[in-house]
């Protein structure tokens, strides 16, 4: 078989260059640049209808350059690297109508020692991705063959490299390894998802566990429930965790929402904010996170630290201009993509395991919902907190027995209020996504609506 | 991009073999213009190259995209090789004619013409516009364009040449009292014409003073409402709730969901009609365009007829496996994604009665306007409103917090039991499916009421 040598990636070294070359370039019209240069390669191998049916490779290289003149911030990008110079005369175009610059490039810093790139991703070949998948096929199939599966099993290699005219950088090279697959049941006019998801930056060479979540789910919605419109204990599981806790609490977070007054969170560093056994932790270089990495793309070093210390909102995360503009420091935060500046952001959020297993916190409710998974999370307004979403896979507990699917039903409440009344937070934490790990957190009370 | 690129493009094609062969190029130039508050946060140029081959081969799909062009050859190579290693059964493509076209672009004020200055001044004042509102804490301006020129080849002959402009405006502004954080936005788009952005300064304002009096608003307690939906929010809703399960890749492949949206299923009343196409109701808004992604013409689709469903949207793969006509629906976000099956401008078509009827002979019930997002899994659907007033005794009374709508497509389409004669089409935002978003489309609607709407809440 073939196998597909990359054009587009390079070492980190070389990244360095080609970043190197282009600010070498800008430096020629401006004193104060940075060049942020990506280049990846991706293959995702997709399945529909419970077989492979096709495969993707996606060569991608690309720089943005930012530049300070005359004070202000000029801003380009191009996936064409074959012509710098019009690069420069972009950013330098756009510099007299820019933002004021309230910061200085980082020289260059020490920054943690990130296990970010496995050569193991990389090496697997097609016919061992297409085989992964082919399992969790049949072992979620093996369960009922009513259920439709698709999904897909990809690996990507990247190098990433940010460099500046204070002589501050970093480059570094990041693989990633990628399982996720859905479980569709359509009876009638109902319809059942389920799905999970892995990923690492090591391969994975065991998808059992994917295919047994998918199967736990279909297991707690093979029978029907009906939910009460009524205030009720709620347990979220870890992707719920993320669209209706972590979305409003960092946007509240968010250092430019507190520069802009427009956090409910202003002022209260210190403060008691929700239940003292909630801990949230900033961890950009996290052991084991897929998506750690040694540098923010400012080039300022990773860095762990609390966001929420026992209930206590502890800091808020800055970049380097928004740090700059409200007096604080850059927290190693600045986020981006090629096309626009950096702006805050988290990285690895990690979500403090308590002491609660699920199976003990699902005994102790009487009445209450499990809610796997949200739809439509985060289109309420999140800045006060608030969260309100259709319940897309969930399940009625009755007398600390999972009782079964629930359809037609909303939650909705505060982050701050819900998170204040909390039950406990479990032991049993996941890798939702690349970015966050979390456990299942059970709270007192959501408003639930259903349809009667 | 020229006579050269038109025969490496052919070369290639040609070269690779394979049962069918595809390529994109593609050559992008945007800029983006972000106010925080007065300032102005992020101003930028962009500039893109790149392309895709897509080929069929021994029964699989392989894909290859890349930004250096002169890998042409080697991808168009590796995208045949790749399909070949998945196998799999043979995949038919619909016929449709070979087509050599050059497409300029729609234009009207041209916004790539226009100085970065006089974008700025325009967008100065609307920040401005916004900051004056006493309550106002701070407020957001985005704004956008994009040319685009696209390169499509195919192995049976086509040669297209197309190039669009993208224009993209958001306002939006937070009012805060205490911990309470209000918020409302607008979002508006357009096809090539920087006007609709020219004169907003009023809209604007009036934003600003809808986030300050949602602080004073009351919630809405969730539970079933009959609600009158605005054109905007009905948009919404016909996208989100109906659209989507439309679109005919979630159906070819599972038996069951062919069973449920099977030609001739009733989905609501007689009255209601509903309709996808990039020529209609106009062949200049956002979801709008002369061919798609796999060189088929744009054209009108019937979803459904008087309540019955008649058509779905199409792919060329999904037309042959369903045995339909292929409906000019293959779109890609960019040059860095395959097409798959998408909406383009999908509305209801107006129907008799006049506004005021809809609201005649509610008691109780809710006014929704206006919309901050939706999303749908096929069977359930969300979409949330940006405004919404209780109706008392067929009078739009006072206004309430925001709201989120829900429900299930197959219940709610039969609970619109009116539909009004004045159809408006909103152009703001995008579309989002399998990770390619914001795609450019545009829906709309008649003012619509629906029963026994569920709405989120406390």
């Amino acid at each position: 078989m073939p196998h597909w040598g990359s054009v587009a990636i390079a070492s980190p070294e070389q990244a360095r260059a080609e970043a190197e070359r282009i600010l070498e370039t800008a430096l020629r019209s401006v004193g104060d640049a940075e060049v942020f240069y990506v280049a990846s390669s991706s293959v995702p191998v997709r399945f529909e209808a419970n077989a492979v049916k096709g495969v993707d490779a996606n060569d991608s290289a690309g720089a943005a350059l930012r530049v300070i003149k005359d004070g202000r911030v000029g801003f380009s990008s191009t996936s064409n690297l074959a012509d710098p110079q019009a690069l420069v005369d972009a950013a330098l175009e756009t510099a007299p109508f820019g933002a004021e610059a309230k910061f200085a490039f980082p020289s260059a810093q020490p920054c943690p020692e990130v296990r970010s790139y496995d050569p193991s991703a990389g090496e697997t070949t097609l016919e061992e991705m297409v085989a992964l998948g082919e399992r969790v096929v049949a072992e979620i199939r093996a369960y009922s063959s009513d259920v439709q599966v698709e999904g897909g099993v990809g690996k990507a290699d990247s190098v990433v490299a940010v460099v500046n005219s204070e002589g501050g950088g970093a480059a570094y090279r990041r693989s990633r390894f990628q399982i996720g697959f859905e479980g569709t049941v359509i009876r009638g006019e109902d319809m059942l998802f389920t799905m999970e998801s892995a990923s690492a930056v090591a391969a994975l060479s065991d998808p059992s566990p994917i295919a047994a979540s998918v199967v736990r789910q279909l297991e707690w919605a093979q029978e029907t429930a009906v939910a009460e419109t009524k205030t009720m204990p709620v347990i979220l599981m870890p992707t719920a965790v993320r669209s209706i806790i972590l979305a409003p609490l960092l946007a509240g977070l968010n250092g430019r929402s507190v520069l802009r007054g427009t956090s409910p969170l202003v002022g209260r560093l210190g403060e008691r904010i929700v239940d003292e056994r909630f801990t949230l932790v900033n961890d950009p270089a996290a052991a084991g996170a897929p998506n750690a990495r040694p540098v923010d793309d400012e080039g300022v070093a990773s860095r762990r630290f609390p966001l929420i210390d026992r209930g206590a909102a502890s800091a808020f995360f800055y970049d380097l201009q928004t740090a700059g503009m409200a007096g604080a420091e850059s927290t190693g935060s600045g986020e981006r993509g090629l096309g626009s500046l950096p702006e805050p952001g988290t990285s690895v959020l990690l979500v403090e395991e308590g002491d609660a297993a699920l199976d003990d916190l699902i005994d102790g409710i009487d009445e209450g919902l499990i809610v796997e998974r949200l739809l439509g999370a985060g289109q309420g307004n999140l800045l006060g907190g608030d969260f309100n979403a259709n319940v897309l896979l969930g399940y009625k507990v009755e007398r600390g027995k999972v009782a079964g699917r629930v359809k037609n039903t909303m939650v909705s409440g505060n982050v701050y209020a819900a998170l204040s009344d909390l039950v406990a937070v479990g032991s049993e934490g996941r890798w939702v996504g690349g970015g966050l790990y979390a456990p299942p957190v059970a709270v007192g009370g959501l408003a639930v609506a259903a349809k009667e | 991009m020229d006579d050269k690129m038109r025969d490496r493009i052919d070369a290639a094609i040609k070269e690779a073999g394979g049962q069918y062969v595809e390529v994109h190029i593609e050559e992008a130039a945007s800029s983006a213009i972000r106010y925080r508050g007065r300032d102005l946060e992020e101003i930028g140029r962009g500039s893109a190259v790149g392309g895709n081959v897509r080929a069929l081969a021994g029964g699989g799909w392989g894909f290859a995209s890349f930004n250096d062009l002169d890998s042409l050859a080697a991808k168009a190579r590796q995208a045949v090789e790749q399909a070949r290693v998945i196998g799999g059964e043979r995949i038919d493509l619909a016929e449709t004619p070979p087509v050599v076209d050059r497409v300029p672009p729609v234009i009207g004020r041209d916004p790539g013409a226009l100085p970065l200055a006089d974008k700025k001044a325009v967008l100065d004042e609307y920040a401005d516009a916004m900051m004056s509102v006493p309550g106002v804490q701070s407020c957001a301006v985005g704004y956008s364009d994009a040319r685009r020129r696209m390169v499509y080849a195919n192995s049976e002959g086509s040669y297209i040449d197309q190039e669009r402009v993208d224009v993209n405006l958001r306002l939006n502004a937070q009012a805060r009292n205490g911990a309470d954080v209000q918020q409302y936005g607008v979002s508006l788009g357009s096809l090539g014409d920087f006007e609709f952005a020219a004169n907003l300064r009023e809209t604007a304002q009036e934003a600003a003073e809808k986030a300050v009096a949602l602080l004073g608003a009351p919630d809405v307690k969730g539970g079933e409402y009959t609600v009158v939906l605005d054109p905007v929010l009905a948009g919404v809703f016909i996208h989100e709730a109906f659209g989507h399960l439309s679109e005919a890749d979630h159906i070819y492949a599972e038996p069951r969901l062919q069973e449920l949206m099977r030609p001739g299923k009733r989905f609501g009343g007689d009255h209601l009609n509903v309709k996808d196409g990039a020529t209609v109701p106009r062949p200049t808004l956002r979801g709008s365009y002369l061919y798609d992604d796999e060189g088929v013409q744009g054209q009108e689709t019937d979803l459904i007829r008087e309540g019955v469903l008649v058509g779905r949207l199409h792919s060329r793969e999904t037309a042959a496996k369903l045995g339909e006509r292929p409906t000019g629906n293959a779109r890609a976000l960019n040059y860095r994604f395959a097409p798959i099956v998408r909406m383009t401008n999908t509305f209801i078509v107006p129907g008799e009665a006049s506004v005021d009827d809809l609201f005649a002979d509610v008691e109780d019930g809710l006014y929704v306007k206006n919309w901050y997002g939706g999303q749908t899994s096929m069977e359930m659907f969300t979409f949330s409103a940006g405004e919404a007033y209780r109706i008392r005794d067929g009078k739009v009374a006072e206004l309430c917090r925001p709201v989120m709508l829900s429900g299930n497509v197959f219940a709610t389409l039969h609970n619109i039991d009116a539909i009004a004669n004045d159809l408006d089409m909103n152009e703001g935002g995008g579309c989002g499916k399998a990770g390619q978003s914001p795609l450019p489309v545009s829906n709309g609607s008649p003012h619509i009421r629906i029963r026994k709407c569920l709405i989120g809440g406390a």
